[in-house]
């Protein structure tokens, strides 16, 4: 047939428009995976290595491979599970009163009448400052006699030398400094709500209270799960706000912060590692944990397309 | 336009709580660096003696001025070569069929989510080992590692909102794919490109845990570590109003970028994370 040749020549344009594609496509892809994949994936390897070795930078002679018994004794160590567990009461109780409070923010950014860019603008601020600054204000803010905030305590309490002050001030900052990030995620999934269907709501009846309940959030859920997840792995790693605020005095430290003593202040690789370890299979947990559970797709990836 | 009275007393109440909310902690460490020494100890939200002399100490400090120099220096060259190899991915993500892609948005989406904790010791040897402890590319490397996710993200929900008929048009007009996308679409995907930049910086300014694990002195340590090691000239004096200076100097670029871009900041922040 006269028509097959031209068919074939069009299909073998396509075909190397395709090749040609993706050859561009690795070339471009190559820098930055390269880079994500030398700096975390053989780090990582290498510190699953170095956490089964005794290896204290400060006795090299006495390094030896030890197979698992780091774990051992990380796991029954209980300044880890102190450790563990403030992290997680930090991550839980934080991360819940920023999905409330950015809530509430973030409804205000999105249907305020007046001043919508001074509110926007503000809210930046927090989001953009350093934590360790933040975390210098707070911290002097509670230290008794210099700060405007420990005048209202009772005199004779210093609330970052406690345990349960200093957690709820390492709260208070963490929640402080990041609700408006929390707020910005969950205004872009308010804006996901068509107004037509809030209308359709409120001819039916609806009052203000049964249109968020029943039209806005259900719309907002992905939204949230995204927003909830991002925070919840950022709440987990929290290290600069107790660095600074309490130094993990008083049992107020983190995982991270625990992490960080043995290895940087201990220079006890063996330890520190098995802990990083640890920290890394945690984070995983939580990340298949929330993707099970409620489905949510990454970015970027066809669930995206709606 | 019908204006409700009602309705825009409350909004301005609302309003003016979340700037008491906002403003209350930075004016405090704002009244702190301008309190006068001998009232530190005087808990009051407003100094009773002002003074200069708190930011005339910290710039007399070599330590300070060599960590700001470190922290812009630092930043600026992480954001440039994030950007770079950030919209090169994004690019190809957005625009291209290549199999590998959903892996690679899988990786990015894990970096993003890594504790960063978990690299420090790794990283302290490899470091070490190939001399890279304690110096600008010791930092920038981990710093770019850990902006690539946020570019990518960023830049790929930007770059599919161009028009993309244009590189059509480039390419009828016998552009090579690779000048069609430098010629036609980046300049398109400028104010794309200058968000998620300001982003990048945000983010490497902010970083505090490898700027003091992977450095042991001036010579590459930030500004956020450099305030973490203050201390007062003499054993009894207390550092609070040099870090409260050194804080707020730190804090005016953030507050310029936010000033001059805070559409930009909402719509790079909105647009990358969301959509899931």
């Amino acid at each position: 047939m006269s028509t097959r040749a031209p068919a074939r020549h069009a299909r073998r344009r396509i075909s190397e428009e395709k090749t040609a594609q993706r050859r561009l496509a690795l070339w471009l892809c190559a820098p930055a995976a390269l880079i994500m994949l030398l700096v975390t994936g053989w780090p990582i390897l290498y510190a699953v290595l170095l956490s089964l070795q005794r290896y204290d930078l400060r006795f090299p002679d006495e390094r030896a491979w030890v197979g698992l018994s780091n774990y051992a004794a990380v796991l029954t160590d209980p300044f880890w599970w102190n450790a563990f567990w403030v992290t997680v009461v930090i991550t839980v109780i934080s991360v819940a009163i920023e999905l409330v409070l950015g809530m509430l923010l973030a409804l205000a950014m999105y249907r305020t009448l007046i001043g919508r860019g001074v509110i926007r603008t503000l809210v930046l601020i927090p989001y953009g400052i350093v934590t360790v600054v933040a975390a210098y204000g707070w911290r002097y803010a509670w230290t008794p006699g210099t700060g405007w905030l420990a005048g209202a305590l009772p005199p004779g309490s210093a609330p970052l030398t406690e345990k349960i002050p200093g957690v709820a001030i390492i709260i208070l900052a963490e929640v402080w400094k990041t609700t408006p990030f929390m707020a910005l995620l969950l205004m872009a999934g308010l804006a996901l709500v068509p107004d037509d269907l809030l209308k359709a709501a409120s001819m039916d009846g609806a009052t203000a209270w049964q249109r968020f309940w029943q039209v806005t959030l259900p719309l907002m859920r992905p939204a949230i799960l995204v927003a909830l997840l991002f925070r919840t792995l950022d709440a987990f790693r929290i290290f600069d706000n107790i660095y600074v605020l309490t130094g993990g005095a008083a049992d107020t430290g983190s995982v991270s912060l625990l992490a960080y003593r043995n290895l940087i202040g201990g220079l006890n690789l063996g330890i520190g590692s098995t802990m990083s370890v640890l920290i890394f299979l945690t984070v995983a947990a939580i990340s298949v944990l929330f993707i099970r559970a409620f489905g949510i797709s990454a970015p970027g990836t066809q669930g995206e397309r709606r | 336009m019908r204006t409700d009275r009602g309705a825009r007393a409350r909004w301005l109440a609302v309003d003016l709580l979340v700037a008491l909310y906002v403003l209350i902690p930075v004016l405090w460490i704002v009244s702190l660096s301008f309190k006068h020494p001998s009232t530190f100890g005087d808990g009051s939200f407003i100094p009773r003696r002002w003074t200069l002399e708190n930011y005339a100490g910290i710039f007399d400090n070599p330590d300070f001025t060599r960590g700001l120099i470190n922290s812009i220096g630092i930043g600026l060259i992480a954001t440039l070569i994030a950007i770079v190899f950030g919209t090169m991915a994004a690019y190809a993500i957005a625009r291209l069929d290549f199999p590998g892609k959903n892996t690679l948005v899988a990786v990015s989406l894990l970096v993003a989510m890594f504790p960063q904790i978990s690299l420090v010791s790794p990283l302290f040897q490899i470091e070490r080992a190939l001399g890279l402890f304690d110096t600008w590319p010791g930092l920038i490397i981990p710093y770019i590692t850990f902006a690539l996710p946020l570019t990518i993200f960023t830049l790929s929900s930007f770059l599919r909102e161009i028009p993309w008929e244009l590189e059509q048009a480039a390419k009828m007009d016998g552009a090579t794919p690779f000048q069609a996308f430098w010629q036609v679409i980046a300049p398109l995907a400028m104010p794309g490109m200058v968000t998620t930049a300001i982003l990048t910086f945000i983010f490497c300014w902010n970083d505090f845990l490898f700027a003091i694990s992977l450095t042991s002195s001036n010579r590459a340590r930030t500004a956020p570590a450099t305030i973490s090691f203050f201390t007062g000239s003499t054993q009894f004096e207390d550092p609070a109003g040099s870090i409260a200076a050194a804080a707020v100097i730190v804090t005016i670029p953030i507050i310029i970028f936010v000033l001059f871009f805070q559409r930009r900041i909402v719509s790079g922040l909105t647009s990358g994370a969301v959509k899931g």
